[in-house]
């Protein structure tokens, strides 16, 4: 049986990490990272305990353990975890790539002063990602969900004295923040309809019991709330926008958010609230066709964008946009395990990028880059592993995980897979043509300082996370993930046609890719080849362009009225004007003080008798003596 | 035949004069002369009740009252002495520097 204080361990472990970092090793660069390594990895040993005991039972349960919280009358909010296979799942992606990724930043944050800080705050998001997945009941995970979208913040701005990155982390949080308006008005209605019996609640396991009596309409409404949150964190179509500006934070936080952290976590909350989506079909297509849009314009746009960390931004949209995709067909069982398998090859190939990004010494731009793959052979070889995976060549994990997508799109909705076609083979190309650009041919000198030619490996506490990344994206389609997450369903077999045809999509992209950029030349082809269209793609599609226009000219108006009004009304009328009275009945009345002491006694007199009358309630005399001495006042000065 | 409602209406009346005295007189010395009547007006209050309840509580408190009232007018002139000193005058309504 699952010992609970093993999972209580693996939550806050992180979490007393940054506490000791923040109080104790703000100055000591070396302990800080040990700290922050200790406790994710703790975090990581207790959870692979758990999973052990989790399965030695033959049919693994779930567990669930909470704390009153919060008691209000009748609300009640809880603070607990909820462990079930999925679960148990997803914290081992997050708490396992999670070390890998951070005994990765010792290396690459070695030379930042304030990597102290640093290591506080990828701690803290590490908590709150524990949280979001071990949370049994929605306000705890709201909660934890904008933990998470204060901790990407912060990481995101980190090197806050750059403009961009400043930005950047601000519009990673104001996204996050409108989606999860969305999101918590869905987790509220759903609180208040949620009354069939034994009182309103907030817990997933209460839920599923309530939502066969909701309304199907009300539900429909429900679902789409909480899909707001899911858009907003999981980067889906329109409010992807943050994503590829979040690529300012230091590269370990890319390869965090976009593996094993934040945008997981909107997949997640659909895969384990899925029993809310489940009975709606129309939100379930409008979730579908969000996923597939996204990912078919991520793939699009990864064509024209040349920053290494950009295009690999692009495809984890791109990826992600597939998973919504599976959910809203259905299949929570093929979207995790993709979120599993792209957990590791993303990771791996963000910290290749990191590594290269490191050797360049922050050269980010792919055209800057040449040969790579001689002078840094192990990011070489890993890149590569998770380009193919990526990419979805057999054998190598991605391709079975994308392939229970493609097949379960090929077997309910043809436009879908399509789509869903399309985005892989535009994924393969891209791919292709980072990896030709930045890492085939020879190695050769170019000029404006460019360091290209002098890069060396990268030290071995970041080659090795890079190699554990890279078994892990090889065999991730041989450990049986999917058998893992769902007992009860028997294991699929392989769709033979769909495989083929994916497969061979997914070379003719890279083969494609290989034709235009194998031949290294010094500017993208492309260019002249797209012409007006890739202005277009230039433009991100001008998603920030109407966002900026937006709110330059729509909300900034309605932002200067209220701030008007703000000014004019509240603080000059209302909270001026009670000034003001303070002030000059102060000022009239000051007057009564004239400064002759017998004029006081006086006073003291006239309220003794007033009092002594009040006590036998002569209430004409009172009012007759208490008007006389205002009167006797006024003459007096 | 003196009765209590003799002393009341003489206490009565002392305490009256007395306050009077102490809202109307300019002159410093007067008020606290005024006030000293004002203590004698209780002082009698208190000896006229304990007589008439038998308990000699009262006439103890008389004592307390005695010895605060000498206290309070040696502060008092005191008081009055400075003042004469730095305004040679000692008319209460010339010391109304403490206003608005």
């Amino acid at each position: 049986m699952v010992n609970p204080s093993l999972v209580w361990i693996a939550f806050f472990a992180p979490l007393v990490a940054c506490v000791l970092i923040t109080l104790f090793f703000l100055k000591c660069k070396n302990s800080s990272s040990l700290i922050a390594i200790i406790g994710i990895l703790t975090s990581f040993i207790c959870s692979c305990l758990v999973c052990t005991q989790i399965f030695q039972t033959s049919v693994p349960g779930q567990l669930q353990q909470s704390l009153t919280w919060i008691q209000i009358d009748t609300l009640t909010i809880n603070f607990g975890f909820l462990m079930n296979p999925l679960a148990i799942m997803m914290l081992l992606i997050v708490t396992g790539v999670g070390s890998a990724i951070f005994i990765y930043s010792r290396g690459y944050m070695n030379e930042d002063p304030s990597s102290p800080r640093f290591f506080a705050y990828l701690s803290l998001f590490a908590f709150s990602m524990i949280g979001i997945v071990l949370s049994n009941n929605f306000i705890q995970l709201f909660m934890f969900w904008e933990l998470v979208g204060l901790s990407s913040y912060l990481l995101i701005g980190f090197w806050y004295a750059k403009p961009s990155a400043a930005d950047a982390g601000v519009k990673a949080f104001m996204v996050n923040r409108l989606s999860d308006f969305g999101f918590l008005c869905g987790i509220i209605l759903l609180w208040s309809v949620s009354n069939i019996g034994q009182g309103r609640s907030f817990q997933f396991t209460d839920l599923v019991d309530v939502i066969p009596h909701i309304n199907p309409g009300l539900l429909t409404v429900i679902a789409l709330l909480l899909f707001c949150g899911v858009i907003g964190k999981s980067a889906q179509i329109p409010l992807h926008v943050w994503l590829i500006d979040a690529m300012e934070g230091p590269t370990p936080v890319s390869a965090l958010i976009h593996a094993a952290t934040m945008v997981a976590a909107g997949i997640y909350l659909l895969a384990r609230t899925f029993f809310i989506f489940e009975p709606s079909t129309t939100a379930l297509t409008i979730i579908a066709y969000t996923g597939a849009i996204t990912s078919l314009m991520a793939a699009i746009l990864a064509v024209a964008e040349n920053d290494i960390k950009r295009i690999l931004a692009y495809s984890t949209l791109s990826q992600l946009g597939l998973m919504v995709m599976a959910l809203g067909l259905g299949g929570p069982m093929q979207g995790m395990y993709h979120l599993t398998t792209h957990a590791f090859f993303k990771a791996l190939l963000f910290l290749g990028a990191g590594s290269v990004i490191y050797a360049l010494h922050h050269e980010q731009n792919i055209w800057n880059m040449h040969g790579l793959f001689k002078k840094m052979p192990i990011t070489g070889i890993t890149f590569l592993i998770g380009t193919l995976a990526l990419c979805g060549i057999f054998p190598l994990s991605g391709f079975w995980s994308k392939d229970g997508i493609l097949a379960l799109a090929f077997e309910n909705n043809t436009v879908l897979y399509l789509i869903a076609a399309t985005a892989s083979g535009l994924t393969a190309f891209y791919m292709g043509r980072l990896f030709f650009v930045a890492f085939w041919g020879e190695s050769k000198p170019i000029g404006h300082g460019v360091h290209a030619h002098e890069a060396h490996e990268s030290p071995l506490v970041m080659t090795v996370p890079l190699m554990i990344l890279a078994l892990l994206s090889t065999i991730g389609g041989y450990i049986g993930i999917p058998h893992f997450l769902f007992p009860q369903e028997a294991p699929e077999g392989l769709n033979m046609k769909v495989a083929l045809i994916s497969s061979a999509v997914a070379l003719l992209g890279l083969a494609f890719s290989y034709k235009i950029y194998g031949n290294r030349t010094d500017s993208d082809p492309l260019v002249t080849k797209l012409g007006g269209f890739y202005t277009v793609l230039k433009n991100k599609f001008y998603f920030d362009t109407v966002y900026g226009w937006y709110v330059d000219n729509v909300q900034q108006g309605v932002a200067v009225f209220l701030s008007k009004f703000e000014k004019e009304v509240i603080m000059r009328l209302f909270v001026g004007g009670l000034v003001k009275m303070a002030r000059s009945s102060g000022n009239a009345l000051r007057y009564l003080q004239n400064g002759i002491v017998q004029s006081y006694a006086v006073v003291f007199i006239l309220g003794v008798i007033l009092l002594f009358l009040f006590l036998i309630k002569f209430y004409a005399l009172i009012f007759v003596l208490s008007v006389t001495p205002l009167l006797l006042f006024l003459m007096l000065i | 035949m003196i009765t209590l409602g003799n002393y009341l209406a003489l206490s009565g009346v002392i305490f009256s004069i007395g306050l009077i005295g102490v809202m109307t007189s300019r002159n410093v010395l007067k008020v606290l002369l005024s006030l000293e009547l004002l203590l004698a007006a209780s002082n009698l209050l208190f000896v006229a009740f304990s007589k008439f309840n038998g308990d000699y509580a009262g006439q103890l408190i008389v004592f307390f009252v005695i010895l605060v009232a000498a206290a309070e007018v040696a502060i008092g002139l005191a008081i009055i002495v400075l003042m004469y000193r730095r305004l040679s005058t000692i008319q209460a309504d010339e010391l109304r520097t403490m206003k608005w």
